[in-house]
């Protein structure tokens, strides 16, 4: 009888030394004499265990975290491979709080599974969505992912059904189906996780896009510093292929979905979604300006629909379960559950998929343990480094996009990045400008001059010369660039520097009076 | 004072929709075609609103955000250049919040840009200094110590124009005119961010750039960043004119913007029918040789070749050469003198030399450059369709689905009207080329054509027969265009001909080493297009575009009519988006033809043995005109040589350069007792020349020039002539010298007198194409008033098109083992026609020498590398030329261009010529090219010449008494 362990395959497994762990398994193990079955399964998304390995036993799979290579040996010496008790520990996986607590729709396999396996993926409900939506007329299929409320992941939370059936209304000789995976906001990866831990669920998502459109032909832009991703997607694209899946005759439908893999240009613009067609057309990735909108005109000029990964990630599941399953999670206009991701000055690091309306306050707390130095949280990071710095008095605001928006924040991609009280806020607005000028894409002007010039006017106001003015400087800047800019690049990058500047205005050597005559 | 600089910018280019939407701007009712922009829409209302990037020339781009704008019930400031105007929208354009963004998007921009206005050479035609008035911009609060591009340095690389980085706003329009008007693709943003700078290659200094010096980028520049090196050196216009260029057949219009009697800069005028704003690097710029140290502006005579030249009096000069005329008639009979037109002069000189040929001279020896280059065209097309000229606007390439271009190089020859024709290639019509090299076309950036099909050279006949023996035989037929519009009878015969097995691609692949394949395909797609079969009866529009390599052959009017049959066969005739289009070399060959320049034909194409026609011109003229046709160019030549053709007047032609076979030209031209050699330099046939009228460039006399699309253009005056007289006034004088009065006081009265005699130009005149820019004939009672822009549309002017078998027969010019190369010629971008004007001005910096092409196969074979000299032999003659080893050839072929008189690429060539026409045979000789050391024979010869003349031009000037030539008398 073998033992089954398995071993996380994700980058931030492997960060920390996955395939060292993996191979010394392999090594003792041999040397011990056992049968090892070893998987590389993708990340459960407890980044404080990892490497986390686990093991198959009766009572279900156990972990142990955080295995470094010199824990090996004495793993086996105390027998995990049935569950042994070592100061790893950490019991039955699935009892985990961090993950109990959790409402795993999206990341339901994630970890569980072996990524590119697609009878794995098919016995944990992989392909259920597509085989029904195939049996669906196409106009249903569009209606039920409108009906559960799905809105882009990406940040921008346009209801994904109402793209989708612009797509679908359109006559045209080629539509497209895109996805755009080039996650380059801090303290994100669930769109990295999801290539590279469960990549058929991206491809189910888009094939039914594809199907529920009319559109052929689709791309994966992903991000160039995912080479795991962008092998592990790449893979996942000819097994689909090669079982079916994909291809002129998707699972004997007649109809056609080829997907192509695409490496992105190294640009934080390019996440953009026109910028990135521009990208896949092997231009320089520039932001077009909308309209027409790339539902209409997209990728070569021609309809497309363009979802971010998660977005796409939650399709199967709402095929699967039906559109009320879906939107019975979350709180107003924002349905379902989004995998949050925590990082930043945080004890427990990790990805936790929740049903909107969860607190800031629970998901720092609760979730992520406070912080990793034990000094108290200043400010928090919400939407990457767009998103606007959430003060304490404000994280108890149910996660939410109207909500958040009512207060200037935004919830983006659900990254959450951490800062306890040793943070200078002016560096961090400061470092918001550097980003927008080391990223903006230079095509229009208040971005491409404004980002620059805010990193001076903060250097100004910081090093106290003529304040006042400077302060109102930056403010009126700040106004040019969010109602000015063509894209969110520039129009979002004054929400971290006017929050930090609103809630923290001693940081940048204001005294509360001189901030109210400002 | 410089408002005549400015023209309306309505920020977006004009959309056409059968739909309209009304909104309301400012409180004003504005109606549009949908698809409108708000910006455009704006102005159309009179209200300019505030813009950097946009201008109407190029696709709306977004990215200056001065043009923000508030709609009722929309969130956000969108840019009015971006958002097209939609029914019931409320939109404003002045409020104070978008008077604070602008302001402070101004802000930033003068941040980063030097303080110089009043230094700036773009100082009174700047928009950024505009937009900077505009927002109010008052106080610049970041200061100037933040990062900034004040100190980037200059690439003075061009000769013509220079980019100052300092200066860049970055809002591309550079960029996108480079893209979108002229479709190169040679410039783009290097950097992202703040870094972002225009970049020509990839960070290449422009000269070393794929810029093609167009100038479009320089005309779409809205600051001093790129400007022209004429205005940075003596500052802007203070007056300008609308004129026409005096290069190709394109004909392109521009603003000459002078400062006094000196241009500043040649800008192409944005309403200019043929060329829309656009340019090329020799009208845009290549004028400097106007004021060329070279010009000649005094009158000049001499008795003999030998004798070093006199300066003299208008008066003398021409006294002189009317008595020689006079003299040699008197002599040897009426016949033993004639003129030859020229394709460079305006229409009404032209018409005047011609009519000196006729009235003055007595005899119907005129004849003009266009014998050596479209004449197969004038034939073909009149035997097949009634008319001598192209069927369509250039503006019909935008409707064009399936793009045939047979025997022409437009990107070279042509090159704003390839530009259109790209951008029709870049929306997606297909494009099919037949040429023997790969020209620039066949692939450049966005465009790759369908089939090249790669003939070699003198096949042209059986490729264009089999071509049709496909669209025959396959049922590609548009047989109810056939029916209702071709003689049936004609029609018929055609088709057995084509038909016939020997006719078929599988067939004629020997002879023109095509694949079969490659012609089928391309018979396919010329014939039905694209989406839609002949069972769907829907064709798509099918056009041709041709140049020399069609005409300038053995059977040069056998392929025009070929071009014609396959055009009809196919229903491609007759509609917009469609047609047979002669792409004409000179600018105003169209006119010259159309003037009555050769011996057979009156103006408007009329045979001189027409009894009424010419009663009509003997009563207008006051003579009695020769019923026979005169003699041709080259019986011109044979004549003198014979010894029974003496005098000749020759107005701007370089006859010498361009005809075939220069030394048999040289020996006739020195059998000749009285050459007149009117042009504005010493060409090489007025160095064999006894008079020497100086004559006036484009840019100092009136006129009109005809180009390929029959557009008539004015030519207006914006300088006095140097030598004080213009051409039209020099031809005046000289006739009545010879006794036959004219007398005009303007060109416009000549125009009159043309259109009184002409039926197709019957409604032209000056005012009405003052009125309309430009008229097309036919313009007369039947047409639109401004004339005709697409012929034959529901009928063919003959009535019936007629269809002509076209036999291939195999050119006599055949490769041997002496001779086992072709040699076929052509013209490049920078250098126009035989170089006077081009090799006298900067443009010598892209093309300083004429090399010849050869396929590394026959380079290796010789043991030639690229860069040796390499002698070329044929049956006429040898030179010596640089090697250019290239893939561009097909093994076999070698291929020379003729813009510098040194390279001799006309000793080459052979008497060979077209049957119907004598259109020497330029595109096929041939010969054989051996790796060499030193010049040729002639080569040497005439540099020795040469030398001699130059050195019997400087003696001019020298005072000298003038018995010899009063003895002379």
């Amino acid at each position: 009888m073998s033992i089954r362990i398995y071993v996380p395959r994700d980058s931030a497994a492997l960060a920390v030394g996955a395939d060292e762990v993996a191979a010394a398994i392999v090594a003792e193990g041999a040397r011990a004499g056992h049968d090892i079955e070893l998987v590389r399964n993708g990340s459960r998304g407890l980044f404080w265990l990892e490497p986390m390995v686990e093991v198959l036993t009766d009572a279900g799979r156990v972990a142990y975290g955080p295995v470094e290579v010199e824990d090996v040996a004495g793993l086996f010496a105390a027998s995990f491979q049935t569950g042994g008790a070592h100061a790893l520990k950490q019991g039955l996986t699935d009892d985990i709080p961090y993950l109990r607590k959790q409402e795993r729709l999206t990341f339901a396999r994630m970890g569980l599974t072996d990524p590119l396996s697609l009878a794995d993926y098919q016995a944990h409900d992989g392909y259920a969505g597509l085989r029904r939506a195939l049996q669906l007329p196409a106009a249903a299929v569009v209606q039920e992912v409108l009906d559960a409320g799905l809105r882009g992941r990406g940040g921008a939370a346009f209801p994904a059904g109402i793209k989708w059936k612009t797509v679908a209304a359109l006559e045209a000789s080629q539509k497209y189906v895109v996805c755009n995976a080039d996650e380059g906001d801090s303290g994100t990866y669930s769109d990295r996780m999801t290539m590279e831990g469960d990549p058929f669920m991206l491809i189910e998502g888009m094939t039914i896009a594809a199907m529920a459109t009319g559109a052929t032909e689709g791309y994966v832009y992903i991000r160039s510093e995912y080479p795991h991703a962008i092998a592990t997607m790449t893979q996942a694209v000819i097994l689909a292929g090669a079982a079916g899946f994909l291809g002129n005759d998707v699972l004997g439908s007649g109809r056609a979905f080829n997907l192509h893999i695409r490496k992105a240009a190294g640009s934080y613009v390019c996440g953009e979604e026109t910028a990135m067609l521009e990208s896949l057309e092997g231009k320089r990735g520039i932001v077009r300006a909308k309209p027409p909108i790339p539902a209409i005109s997209g990728l070569f000029g021609k309809p497309s629909v363009i979802n971010n990964v998660i977005t796409f990630a939650s399709v199967p599941i709402i095929l699967t379960r039906g559109a009320d399953f879906y939107r019975n999670y979350g709180v107003g206009r924002s349905r379902g559950t989004l995998p949050i991701q925590l990082a930043g000055n945080l004890k427990y690091g990790g990805l936790v998929e929740k049903a909107f309306g969860i607190t800031l306050r629970e998901l720092l707390y609760d979730f992520g343990g406070g912080s990793a130095s034990g000094r108290p949280i200043k400010a928090v990071q919400v939407g990457g480094p767009l998103g606007a710095y959430v003060p304490e008095s404000q994280w108890d605001i149910p996660l939410d996009y109207e909500a958040y928006a009512a207060v200037g924040a935004v919830v983006g991609h659900g990254g959450i990045v951490a800062h306890d009280d040793t943070a200078d806020m002016a560096q961090l607005a400061r470092y918001a400008m550097e980003f927008c000028a080391i990223e903006s894409c230079g095509k229009c002007t208040p971005c491409r001059i404004g980002s620059t010039r805010g990193v001076e006017v903060i250097d100004s106001i910081v090093n106290g010369e003529n304040r006042p003015q400077q302060v109102q400087l930056l403010r009126s800047l700040c106004d040019t660039m969010v109602n000015g800019s063509l894209c969110a690049m520039g129009g979002m990058t004054p929400f971290p520097v006017l929050s930090a500047l609103d809630h923290y205005p001693q940081d940048f050597g204001i005294t509360v009076p001189q901030l109210l005559t400002a | 004072m410089l408002e005549h600089l400015k023209q309306i910018d309505y920020g977006t280019p004009r959309r056409e929709s059968a739909q309209e939407v009304t909104l309301e701007i400012d409180g004003e009712t504005v109606t549009v075609a949908a698809g409108t922009s708000l910006m455009r829409a704006a102005a159309d209302a009179g209200v300019n609103i505030p813009k950097l990037c946009a201008t109407d020339s190029l696709e709306p781009f977004g990215s200056c955000r001065l043009c923000l704008v508030e709609i009722d019930g929309r969130k956000g400031f969108p840019s009015s250049c971006t958002t097209p105007a939609e029914a019931g929208m409320k939109v404003r354009t002045q409020t104070p919040r978008l008077q604070e963004l602008r302001k402070g998007v101004m802000e930033l921009y003068i941040s980063d840009h030097p303080l110089d206005c009043l230094t700036c050479s773009a100082n009174g035609d700047c928009e950024l200094q505009d937009m900077a008035g505009v927002t109010g911009l008052r106080n610049v609060r970041y200061g100037f110590d933040g990062a900034n591009h004040l100190k980037a340095k200059k690439d003075e690389s061009n000769p013509y124009f220079t980019y100052d980085p300092a200066k860049c706003i970055v809002c591309s329009r550079c960029v996108r005119a480079c893209e979108e008007t002229q479709g190169t693709f040679a410039l783009t943003i290097s950097g992202r961010g703040f870094e972002s700078r225009v970049s020509a290659g990839q960070d290449q200094a422009f000269m070393d750039s794929e810029c093609v010096s167009c100038g479009a980028c320089v005309q779409a520049c809205p600051t001093a960043t790129l400007q022209e090196k004429t205005v940075i050196m003596i500052g802007q216009a203070e007056h300008s004119a609308i004129t026409t260029c005096a290069y190709c057949g394109v004909g392109c219009a521009f603003k000459a913007e002078m400062k006094g009697n000196q241009v500043v800069r040649m800008v192409p005028w944005k309403d200019g029918k043929a060329n829309e704003g656009h340019s090329c690097v020799k009208g845009r710029f290549a004028w400097g040789y106007a004021t060329h140290k070279d010009r000649i502006t005094k009158p000049m005579i001499r008795k003999n070749i030998s004798d070093p030249w006199q300066e003299v009096s208008w008066d003398e000069a021409v006294n002189y050469a009317a008595s020689e005329f006079r003299r040699i008639q008197a002599k040897h009979g009426k016949d033993s003198i004639g003129g030859i037109t020229s394709s460079r002069c305006t229409n009404e000189e032209t018409y005047l030399v011609q009519k000196l040929v006729r009235a003055a001279f007595g005899n119907n020896n005129v004849d003009t450059c266009a014998r050596v280059c479209h004449s197969p065209t004038g034939y073909g097309l009149g035997q097949t369709y009634g008319t001598s000229a192209g069927t369509q606007t250039f503006k019909s390439v935008e409707k064009a689905d399936v793009i045939m271009i047979i025997g022409a190089n437009p990107t070279d020859g042509h090159p704003v009207f390839a530009s259109r024709m790209k951008k029709r290639l870049r929306e997606g019509a297909r494009l099919i080329v037949v040429d023997p090299r790969r020209i620039d076309i066949v692939k450049s950036p966005h465009i790759q054509a369908d089939y090249h099909l790669q003939l070699r050279p003198g096949t042209n006949v059986a490729l264009i027969s089999s071509l049709a023996h496909v669209v025959v035989t396959e049922g590609l037929l548009a047989d109810e265009y056939i029916a209702e519009r071709c003689e049936e009878k004609s029609f018929l015969e055609w088709r057995d001909f084509v038909a016939r097995p020997e006719n078929s691609p599988e067939a004629m692949e020997l002879v023109t080493g095509v694949p079969a394949a490659d012609v089928r395909g391309a018979a396919r797609l010329y014939a039905v297009g694209v989406s839609s079969g002949p069972a769907t009866g829907v064709r798509s529009n099918g056009a041709i575009y041709y140049g020399l390599g069609v005409t300038e052959h053995a059977q040069g009017s056998t392929m025009v009519m070929g071009i014609a049959n396959l055009a009809m066969a196919t229903g491609n005739v007759g509609r917009e988006g469609v047609g047979v289009n002669p792409l004409r070399g000179q600018n105003n060959v169209q006119g010259a033809c159309d003037m009555g320049s050769f011996p057979h034909e009156l103006p408007g194409y009329r045979h001189i043995s027409d009894s009424t026609v010419r009663s009509e011109f003997e009563s207008a003229w006051g003579v009695t005109l020769n019923a026979e046709p005169g003699l041709r160019i080259p019986n011109m030549f044979d004549a003198a040589v014979s010894g029974s053709f003496l005098g000749l007047y020759c107005q701007g032609e370089d006859i010498v350069q361009s005809d075939p076979d220069t030394q048999h030209v040289a020996k006739s031209l020195m059998a000749m007792e009285c050459i007149v050699v009117q042009d504005i330099f010493l060409n090489e046939t007025a160095k064999y020349a006894h008079v020497f009228l100086p004559g006036s460039s484009f840019l100092e006399k009136d006129g009109t020039f005809t180009n390929a699309e029959r557009r008539i253009s004015r030519v207006r005056k914006v300088m006095p002539p140097m030598a004080g007289l213009a051409d039209w006034e020099a031809t005046v004088k000289l006739s009545n010298a010879l006794g036959y009065p004219m007398k005009y006081a303007h060109p416009r009265e000549i125009m009159a007198e043309i259109a009184s005699l002409t039926p197709t130009f019957r409604g032209v005149t000056y005012e009405k194409i003052d009125k309309f820019g430009s008229v097309q004939w036919p313009c007369n009672e039947d047409t639109a008033e401004a004339g005709t822009e697409t012929m034959h549309i529901d009928q063919f002017v003959r009535g019936k098109g007629r269809f002509i078998i076209t036999q291939y027969v195999a050119s006599e010019e055949k490769v041997t083992r002496k001779f086992p190369l072709i040699l076929t010629t052509g013209r490049i971008l920078s250098q126009y026609n035989v170089g006077a004007q081009t090799r006298r001005t900067e443009n010598v910096q892209w093309h300083s020498e004429d090399r010849l092409e050869i396929h590394p196969h026959d380079a290796q074979e010789r043991g030639i590398n690229d860069g040796d000299w390499v002698g070329i032999h044929s049956r006429a003659g040898d030179t010596v030329l640089r090697a250019q080893v290239t893939e561009r050839m097909q093994p076999g072929v070698v291929y020379t261009t003729f813009h510098f008189p040194e390279s001799g690429a006309n000793v080459i060539t052979t008497d060979s010529s077209d049957w119907a026409t004598n259109c020497p045979e330029y595109k096929v000789t041939a010969v054989q090219v051996m790796p060499v050391a030193q010049p040729s024979e002639w080569q040497k010869s005439y540099s020795r010449f040469n030398d001699e003349q130059l050195e019997l031009l400087k003696s001019a000037s020298t005072p000298k008494p003038v018995l010899e030539i009063s003895a002379a008398k």
